[in-house]
């Protein structure tokens, strides 16, 4: 293959595991919007995602159509389970015993995970066959397609649901001024279960749509989860569209830096990207500096 | 230092020494030399995150920069131990002020970020590196290290040499907390505002103590390489970064008592719940949920409570 | 005593696309009070922010005691004698009352990493020094029995008095209120205005941001009014309570 199409070729595969990665970084961003709280769970709602769609589509054969649905309705009643009955009981919560919190969850769910599904890494076929369609000289995988699209499908229910719903501007104003937000009669307990919910709704279907691709194991949300921190840090923390340039970003350097030079150093071309970036930029790209500054820890 | 901590050190060394004249067993011996490995790296982070208020979830990084200087220098060069230990401190202090210089300007989670990655970075050059630090398959055949003549060779002599070590560091570093330097970083840890409005030069002070506990995480990354003779790269990767912020903050963030008993807790629990085979990743995630959620001053602050309680009742 | 203390010309702060303070231009003289009125988002606490280094102006420079200061970090700043309160009472909670004076006297002191770490006879000398001279602040504020307790546990007031013992404590020339009396009853007040007054007289040039215009017209020796970042008027007490321009300001135009 010419070198232009293997750019190509590794162009469209950065953007796809960077569709993914943004996805992600919305979750943080959803619950840190709410909460504060960057919650160290989001890789295994992934995780637990792709596995459970496998549940439902390989193991009990369910369709796809069907499949999608109860897996993302799982995850959402996952993440009601996580707030309900580990982040809701805290009485004091500082940030550093929420980020322990959620790491414990984060145990929590490998462990129930490697009971229900062992160790062994499962397959999920993908949603429209395997045969390779040409493009530019490279070959695009379906999968990749149905990753994009859904990830677009997906930020633009969001940004519609932040928009123009009343429980979304809800979320919103208490992402902007969480007091000004109680004092004008909105539930802010109930804005943190819900962010909860979607948070891990839209990890789930991370899960969902990567599974065909990199295959899951119950041991893989930690490196999904940090990859998704990382672009919702490089896009500046709580920005929605921040998150969505940095993750796709991310995935391409990661990709092209695995092709073009080495991969076993495709992480840590990546994580240099992010420190270079949070080096001159403290807040992230689109983050506000004097703003963040003045945010205690 | 003040009369309390003096008291609980000298009790603390008595116990040490009457340890392993009652517990014989090599196996609790072996297992308290690395509560003490790891207790130094703890005692060094909760320098860092209880006193000053500045998190690094990538302090694997440093140990491990101690361990594999060690282990490069005397296992393939022949250098003296000694000599290996010195230089895996300059080389990790020297890293760390590079790193701390543009990382600790960031806060919360963009430190938190910024201290993950350059863990990560870390772990992979210890992989891929093969020609220096033998890749995955790390580096074996590490000497022994010797103490005036004497080589620290068995469990019970490695015990000792690591815990003079602990009491030491832990000495200096309760010095330093109760001092004008110990103040001015509790100070930043409020507010770094108003630190600075008081003629605190916060940055400099938080690269400092950046560099110090990059100093305790070298030290124990040296005694690990002598200790168990191997270095891989799997020991110093991000969960154990994550456990060692688990250890100071389980054991109660503002005091580096916390740390050494987060450290025993989260070394020993692991031995004890092995038995459990797979269920084992399941209570360990649940003990760790469950003192968060009751114990939020962590384990030492349910102790001052309970002695408070009792003080209150005698 | 007409010094000039503090020279600010053409200073300029703007966030994004706010300017909180506009090219303003004024002078403290040595041994005043000078207080900075205005209504809120006048831009007050911004200038005490760019003072103080805090933060960097967007524009202009300030001389203290005829050296720029301008670029200078927090930290050096106050070393030179400039010190402050909050408006936002901003103390160290997770230290005792006499801890957080001490804070102030940090820049006063000199004992390093090496001489903390290994106890040295020099570094207990000096804490012990440093705790007696913190005790005669706290005295000074009223607080000297309180000295053990969180700071927390003090009434609002007295955080604020808390606040003021630490910012002498660093030994200031040029002192920076901002807001004392916004949260103190009647009585507090009264006595904070014979407290500030007692600093003067210790030499210390003050600049005070308050609302409490009895407080401000009572102790003040001069007035600057801001509006909207800009300076509005300037002058002595009794010429600025008669100012047409200050009435609208703060009644609000029509
Ligand atoms: N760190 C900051 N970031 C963004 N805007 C700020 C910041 N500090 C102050 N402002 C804005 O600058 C204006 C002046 O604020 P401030 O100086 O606090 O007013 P005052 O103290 O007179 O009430 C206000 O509109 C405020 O919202
Ligand atoms: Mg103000």
């Amino acid at each position: 293959m010419p070198l232009y199409s293997q750019i190509i070729q590794y162009v469209l595969s950065g953007i796809t595991i960077g569709s993914v990665y943004a996805i992600i970084a919305l979750g943080f961003n959803i619950i840190y919007n709410s909460t504060s709280i960057i919650n160290f769970a989001q890789g295994e709602f992934v995780m637990l995602g792709g596995l459970t769609m496998i549940f439902f589509t390989v193991m009990l054969k369910f369709p796809l159509v069907i499949g999608f649905p109860l897996t993302v309705l799982v995850l959402t009643l996952i993440g009601i389970i996580m707030e309900r009955f580990t982040i809701s009981p805290i009485k004091k919560p500082t940030v550093v015993t929420l980020i322990i919190v959620t790491i414990a969850v984060s145990i929590l769910f490998k462990g129930v995970a490697m009971l229900v599904w062992g160790k062994d890494t499962h397959f999920l076929p993908p949603f429209s066959g395997e045969k390779g369609i040409a493009f530019m000289g490279a070959s695009l995988n379906p999968q990749y397609i149905w990753v994009v699209g859904i990830t677009v499908v997906v930020v633009v229910l969001l940004s519609i649901f932040f928009k123009y719903t009343i429980i979304g501007k809800a979320m919103t104003a208490c992402a902007v001024n969480r007091t000004a937000a109680s004092l004008m009669g909105i539930n802010v307990k109930r804005m943190v279960l819900l962010s909860f919910a979607l948070s891990a709704a839209i990890g789930g279907i991370a899960g969902i749509i990567i599974a065909p691709i990199t295959l899951m194991a119950y041991d893989n949300g930690a490196m999904l989860g940090l990859k998704g921190f990382g672009a919702a840090v490089l896009g500046g923390l709580g920005n929605f569209y921040g998150a969505i340039f940095a993750g796709l970003l991310l995935g391409v350097m990661e990709s092209l830096g695995a092709g073009l030079i080495h991969s076993g150093y495709k992480d840590a071309i990546a994580l240099l990207v992010l420190l270079l970036v949070l080096f001159i930029k403290p807040s992230g790209i689109f983050g506000v500096t004097e703003v963040s500054g003045f945010k205690k820890f | 230092m003040d009369k309390k901590n003096s008291l609980t050190l000298l009790i603390l060394t008595v116990c040490l020494v009457v340890f392993p004249f009652i517990v014989t067993n090599t196996y609790y011996i072996s297992t308290m030399v690395f509560v003490g490995i790891n207790g130094i790296i703890a005692i060094g982070l909760s320098l860092l995150m209880g006193c000053a208020g500045q998190i690094s979830i990538g302090h694997a990084a440093f140990f491990g920069l101690g361990a594999y200087t060690s282990a490069v220098l005397t296992a393939k060069l022949g250098f003296h131990p000694w000599c290996a230990f010195f230089l895996g401190i300059l080389l990790s202090s020297c890293i760390a002020l590079i790193i701390g210089i543009p990382s600790l300007k960031l806060k919360g989670h963009y430190l938190a970020m910024a201290t993950l990655g350059f863990g990560e970075i870390t772990y992979i050059v210890f992989n891929e590196l093969t020609d220096i630090t033998g890749g995955p398959s790390g580096i074996g055949g590490i000497p022994k290290i010797y103490l005036a003549g004497y080589a620290m060779n068995t469990d019970i002599k490695y015990y000792f040499f690591v815990w003079a070590f602990l009491l030491l560091i832990l000495t200096l570093s309760l010095n330093l907390i109760h001092s004008r330097i110990g103040r001015a970083l509790r100070s930043i840890h409020d507010s770094e505002v108003a630190a600075n409005a008081m003629g605190v030069n916060t940055s400099k002070l938080k690269i400092q103590v950046f560099m110090i506990s990059a100093v305790f995480g070298s030290v124990a990354g040296s005694l690990y390489t002598h200790y168990v003779t191997f270095v891989s790269p799997s020991s110093f990767g991000l969960f154990f970064s994550i456990l060692l912020v688990m250890m100071v903050v389980i054991g109660g963030m503002h005091s580096v008592w916390g740390a050494l008993i987060g450290a025993a807790l989260l070394t020993i629990l692991p031995e004890f719940l092995r038995a459990l085979k797979d269920f084992e990743i399941f209570v360990y995630g649940a003990v760790l949920l469950l003192i968060m959620i009751f114990l939020p001053r962590g384990l030492i602050g349910g102790l001052e409570y309970l002695f408070n309680r009792l003080i209150k009742k005698v | 005593m007409d010094n000039v203390i503090l020279h600010a010309s053409k200073i300029k702060k703007t966030f994004g696309g706010l300017v909180a303070v506009s090219d303003l231009d004024f002078t403290v003289r040595e041994g005043r009070i000078k207080a900075i009125i205005g209504p809120n988002g006048a831009g007050k606490t911004t200038v005490f922010n760019l003072i103080t280094g805090i933060l960097q102006p967007t524009g202009g420079e300030i001389q203290f005691q005829g050296n720029s200061i301008t670029r200078l970090k927090s930290y050096r700043i106050s070393s030179l004698g400039i010190s402050r309160t909050f408006q936002n009472v901003q103390l160290f909670s997770n230290m005792s009352v006499i801890e957080n004076v001490m804070i102030g006297r940090h820049p006063r002191t000199s004992s390093g990493i090496m001489s903390s770490i290994l106890s040295l006879p020099k570094k207990r000398k000096e804490e012990k020094e440093v705790r007696k001279r913190a005790m005669e602040y706290l005295e000074f504020v009223g607080l000297g029995d309180r000295f053990d307790e969180s700071p927390e546990n003090l009434p609002f007031g007295k955080q604020r008095l808390l606040e003021i013992a630490r910012a002498m404590a660093t030994e200031p020339r040029l002192l920076l209120l901002d807001e004392p009396a916004s949260g103190l009853n009647t009585k507090e007040t009264q006595n904070l205005a014979r407290l500030i007054t007692e600093i003067r007289g210790r030499g210390i040039t003050i600049l005070l941001v308050e609302h409490d215009m009895e407080l401000v017209m009572g102790i003040s020796d001069e007035i600057m009014v801001l509006n909207s970042g800009q300076k509005i008027a300037e002058g002595l007490p009794r010429e600025i309570q008669e100012n047409d321009e200050v009435i609208k300001a703060y009644l609000g135009e029509a």
